[in-house]
């Protein structure tokens, strides 16, 4: 693995897979806050890049979890 | 200062509740049932003399020496083997019993040498001591007779004689000075667990032997100094006390190694350490050790030890030793540089799971108040943060529940991904004597561990394939959901019930049943239904997990869901139960709590809590940054990516330590300034601009906290070589980067720290002198520390259920990589072995191997002993197979203590979901022949020896 941005859709998607067993709704939250939590802010604005341009690769789940971070932030 | 003498009370503590009242010379006692008179009689501070006994181990009555008269009673009972009765009227001494001991002893010394003068246990002599206290004046028989002592007696060769055995690099045998009281066998049995000793012959002809007459070094003795200790006299020795004589003062410390926290007598002679002893009262320890602590302790002095700063603009140079300011200097202004080109994020630091809580307090304040960013981490991220994770979501604290003495309570333990027996030792001690009293083990491992295979020991062993915790402990939850075997009472009172409904019906589900998971776990479904049920159902169940747990993709959630199976069966909040995880390192769990994570201030508290951060604000005088910082690997991925270029180590070897080794250098090569804080020039400091001399753990004052959150000290018996402590390196380098801290003593940075941290409000050096350790928290609430957690209630309230779904790991097996490679330690080595390669530990592990199964070997064609090569999608190593069954086909296992292995060139970035913590347990590989070591190992080697170089000293010229 090479680092950003597939390492970090990879980080992201690896979280998404703990949450999904949850349910959508708990799964973005829980998603979300784990990512606002433990990121540092460098890491969140390249994977907030990366979503702008289209979000390749990312889980549906962890996909909505960043939309929801993004709006927040 | 003086000597610490401990008293020996001759027979163990009694644990009854019933007490004895009973007469002793005249007076009055009062002591627990089960008492021994010899006991009874000590307490009450009368000595009765005694050969045979001391209070390690279990009376056996045979040296006749410690008799005594009872009223009514006909004959003279030993008072070792007798217990208290009530109204018993007992007389310790008698013309009678004065005439019998001297007879005794008689006989004794008629069979010894009698170079006393020149014995290495001259002053610390029991059989000595007893002598003298019998009034013996003249033995009768000579010394002509039959003996033991004389290689020759009337000229021909002695049968009788045996010459010393100094195989054991840290202690002697010399069995002309053996009286036979059998204390080193019982030491090793019943403290040590290991029944390495044994004594064969009968009468005048027994001998204490290791094994079937072997060597100590030959035999399964694992060097634990149990025996040394209980031996009364020279015969059993130190070597160190051979060579320098008997101490005059010691200090109790804490050992630096491991995370079961022994505390020890260091015994000196002025500045230097004649041996250390395991304390009595040490209550992580109780009196016992492991080789490490007890004898490697000479990488102190070892004459590799950089004592010097050293300074160098650019790797490829040699070093050049500076004087500290230089040094500091140096340092500060490339950090300063590198902030004003890059950003006042690019710099941060890692702090250090070896040194003290000061210390790691004192980086991590100089990172977020000096530096101004929180790109603070420590080497737990590679070992236990998921332990953190997992426990604080579903407990609400992150470490362990119990302590060490609650395994006396345990029926049933179960041990995921650890090995005690070699990675703490005397913990594993502790455990072996609870399960030879009947307690049951489960043992869930791929590997069949010394646990599985120790002496009187019966294991219900699941040797599951690597990476496949959370199937088998979902499915260990499966069986306790739908076999009704749920304590249903604990869990409406205690957690919430919501949560565990969704939970049960979640690891109900078919497919998590041991007969659907066992495809890919390898489990038998029967065991684990078996285990399941003894876990559930057996009395008191503790699970006691290790880096087997940790150290994978889902290591967070293996965590969760072993909290989960505690909560379901109520294993939670009394003596003999819990969760505890086997913390490696010597102080992790301190590095953990002093704030040494990038998200969190010390006691776990995030760094974007206003409220929080303003009190550090205001006793720091600093503004803090409220976005959490880099982890070690983000600081690696930044580095290469070009946003984080300066890094300062304390006591870390990273390079080592971490995965994916060649991932590393390409970090820490494109790093600009890289300041390595070390005693030797380890591995990391091939690409380090700045090396800072450390302290060792005999230099400092400070504390550490192990693995059951215990607080012990630190005491300083040395001076410094290298003229600072580590703490003082911090302050110096702080104030170069112009941020002030003022410390005179480390006293003050705990009272610091206990002033910011709820959970340690209660603990000074006073307090600590005062009780000799304290287990956080301790506050107003526990002023004497919190031995077990969770009593009554979870700290986070009610405890919570989370559903645990497995998900294989990426890292998998294929054509070009069929087998799992699997990581481990052993007993004499520690970690990377920094510390442990320098001292005589060596004997027993001078490199690593690959442990194979002959079905897998063969079919590659090695032979035990082969070199092989080593290699998986991250690169290729070799180092020698050996081949054994303890490893399921498909499955190998190396250790990691030797830098030429390079064993993490072959793991891979795979890391846990939660907190990054590495997956050093699971890495595809494949094995083939090979005859030597591979070209990445020797351009390393190459490159090693190029950067390590110093310049020699010019004398400034006219
Ligand atoms: S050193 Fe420990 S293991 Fe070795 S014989 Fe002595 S007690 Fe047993
Ligand atoms: S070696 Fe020491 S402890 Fe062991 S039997 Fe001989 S004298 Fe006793
Ligand atoms: S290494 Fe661990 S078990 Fe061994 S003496 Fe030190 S603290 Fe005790
Ligand atoms: S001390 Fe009691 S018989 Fe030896």
């Amino acid at each position: 693995m090479s680092s950003s941005p597939d390492k970090l859709v990879y980080m992201a998607n690896q979280i998404g897979k703990f949450f999904h067993s949850q349910g959508h709704d708990r799964a973005v939250q829980g998603i979300s806050e784990h990512i606002w939590k433990f990121w540092d802010p460098r890491m969140r604005k390249q994977i907030f890049a990366h979503l702008d341009a289209g979000g390749a690769g990312l889980d549906p789940d962890v996909l909505d979890a960043l939309q929801k971070l993004k709006q927040q932030a | 200062m003086s000597l610490i003498q401990e008293t020996d009370f001759g027979t163990p503590k009694s644990k009854s509740e019933t007490m004895v009242t009973l007469i002793i010379d005249g007076n009055q006692i009062t002591v627990p049932e089960g008492t021994s008179i010899m006991r009874a009689a000590m307490e009450a501070g009368t000595q009765i003399p005694k050969l045979c006994a001391t209070d390690m181990v279990d009376a056996f009555g045979s040296c006749r020496l410690c008799l005594v008269e009872i009223e009514g009673r006909a004959g003279t009972p030993a008072s070792c083997t007798t217990p208290v009765m009530p109204g018993l009227v007992v007389h310790t001494q008698s013309e009678r019993l004065r005439k019998l001991r001297k007879g005794v002893m008689e006989l004794y010394i008629s069979d010894h040498p009698l170079d006393c003068l020149t014995c290495a246990a001259n002053g610390d002599c029991e059989l000595q001591d007893m002598a003298g206290a019998v009034g013996l004046r003249d033995v009768r028989y000579g010394y002509e007779g039959e003996n033991h002592v004389f290689a020759k007696s009337h000229g021909c060769e002695n049968d009788n004689w045996m010459p010393k055995d100094e195989s054991n690099p840290y202690f002697t045998y010399d069995p002309s000075k053996c009286i036979v009281c059998s204390r080193c066998v019982r030491a090793c049995e019943e403290v040590q667990g290991t029944f390495a000793l044994t004594i064969s012959g009968r009468g005048f002809d027994s001998r204490v032997s290791p094994g079937m007459s072997e060597s100590f070094l030959g035999s399964e003795c694992v060097s634990c100094g149990a025996c040394v200790q209980a031996c009364p006299t020279a015969t059993l020795t130190e070597k160190s006390v051979i060579e320098i004589g008997q101490p005059e003062h010691s200090v109790v410390t804490t050992c630096a190694y491991c995370g079961v926290g022994c505390a020890f007598k260091a015994e000196m002679r002025g500045e230097e350490v004649v041996r250390m002893v395991p304390w009595k009262n040490g209550k992580a320890n109780r009196g016992h050790s492991c080789v490490k602590g007890r004898f490697a302790w000479g990488y102190t002095t070892h004459k590799e030890r950089i004592l010097k700063p050293m300074i160098r603009e650019r790797i490829e140079d040699p070093w050049q030793e500076v004087s500290w300011d230089e040094a500091f200097n140096f340092a500060a202004v490339k950090f300063k540089g590198i902030q004003q080109r890059y950003g006042r994020d690019a710099v941060g630091g890692i702090t250090s799971s070896r040194c003290t809580n000061e210390e790691t307090y004192l980086v991590q304040k100089l990172i977020r108040g000096g530096f101004g960013n929180n790109n603070v981490d420590t080497c737990a991220r590679v070992c236990h943060s998921p332990t953190g994770y997992g426990l604080s979501q579903t407990f609400g604290t992150s470490a362990g529940t119990q302590d060490f003495d609650s395994v006396e309570d345990t029926d049933v333990v179960m041990i995921i991904g650890a090995n005690p027996a070699s990675a703490h030792p005397v913990f594993a001690s502790r455990l072996k004597k609870r399960l030879r009293q009947g307690a049951r083990l489960i043992v869930l491992d791929p590997r069949r561990t010394e646990m599985v295979e120790s002496p009187h020991v019966k294991a219900l062993h699941l040797p599951l394939m690597p990476g496949t915790n959370v199937a088998v402990v979902t499915a260990l939850a499966h069986v306790i959901v739908t076999e009704g075997l749920v304590n249903e009472s604990f869990v409406r009172e205690r957690c919430d019930w919501s949560e565990f409904e969704e939970w049960a019906a979640f690891v109900a589900q078919e497919k998590y049943s041991p007969e659907a998971t066992a495809i890919m776990t390898g489990v038998d479904p029967n065991d684990l239904r078996e285990a399941a049920r003894i876990y559930a159902t057996g009395g008191n169940g503790a699970i006691y997990y290790g880096l087997g747990v940790t150290e994978h993709s889902q290591g967070s959630t293996t965590v969760i869901a072993i909290a989960n199976l505690a909560m379901a069966t109520g294993n939670i909040g009394r003596p003999g139960v819990g969760v505890n995880p086997l913390r490696g390192q010597n102080n992790v769990q301190g590095s953990c709590d002093m704030g040494s994570f990038p998200h969190e201030l010390p006691g776990y508290r995030h760094i974007s809590g206003d409220a929080v951060r303003e009190q550090f604000e205001a006793m720091w005088n600093v503004k803090l940054n409220k976005e959490p910082g880099l982890r070690i690997p983000n600081m690696f991925d930044a580095a290469i990516e070009g946003t984080f270029m300066g890094l300062y180590v304390q006591g870390e070897d990273i390079l080592q330590s971490d995965p994916n080794t060649k991932h590393v250098v390409a970090a820490l090569s494109a790093m600009e300034c890289v300041i390595v804080h070390d005693l030797f020039l380890n591995e990391t400091a091939n690409y380090a601009h700045v090396f800072l001399p450390g302290s060792t753990f005999l230099e400092k004052d400070g504390t550490f906290t192990n693995a059951e959150r215990r607080i012990q000290r630190v005491r300083k018996v040395m001076t410094p070589r290298n003229g600072y402590a580590d703490w003082e390196v911090t302050i110096l380098l702080a104030k170069a980067m112009g941020f002030e801290m003022h410390y005179n003593h480390p006293s003050e940075i705990m009272d610091e720290i206990a002033a910011l941290t709820p959970t340690f409000t209660g603990v000074s050096y006073a307090r600590l002198d005062e009780l000799g350790s304290v287990q956080w928290p301790c506050n107003e609430k526990a002023p004497e520390g919190t031995p077990i957690m969770h009593i009554g209630g979870f700290v986070r309230g009610k405890g919570k259920f989370i559903v645990t779904e497995y998900v294989a790991t990426d890292e998998r097996t294929g054509p070009r990589y069929p087998l799992l490679l699997t990581t481990g330690r052993i007993l004499s080595q520690y970690n990377v072995g920094a510390q442990t390669r320098r001292t005589e530990n060596v004997v027993w592990h001078a490199e690593d191997r690959l442990e194979i199964h002959p079905h897998d070997a063969e079919q590659r064609g090695v032979r035990d002993g082969d070199w092989v090569r080593l290699a998986s999608r991250a690169g290729e190593t070799t180092l020698r197979a050996e081949i054994t069954d303890r490893v399921a086909p498909g499955v190998v296992y190396t250790t990691f203590h030797h830098p030429d292995t390079q064993a993490n060139v072959i793991t891979t970035d795979f890391s846990d979901w939660a907190t990054n913590c590495p997956e050093y347990k699971v890495t595809a590989v494949q094995i083939s022949p090979s005859n030597g070591p591979s070209d990445w190992q020797k351009a390393y080697d190459e490159q090693a020896r190029h950067s390590r170089r110093i310049a020699p000293v010019v004398e400034a010229a006219e």
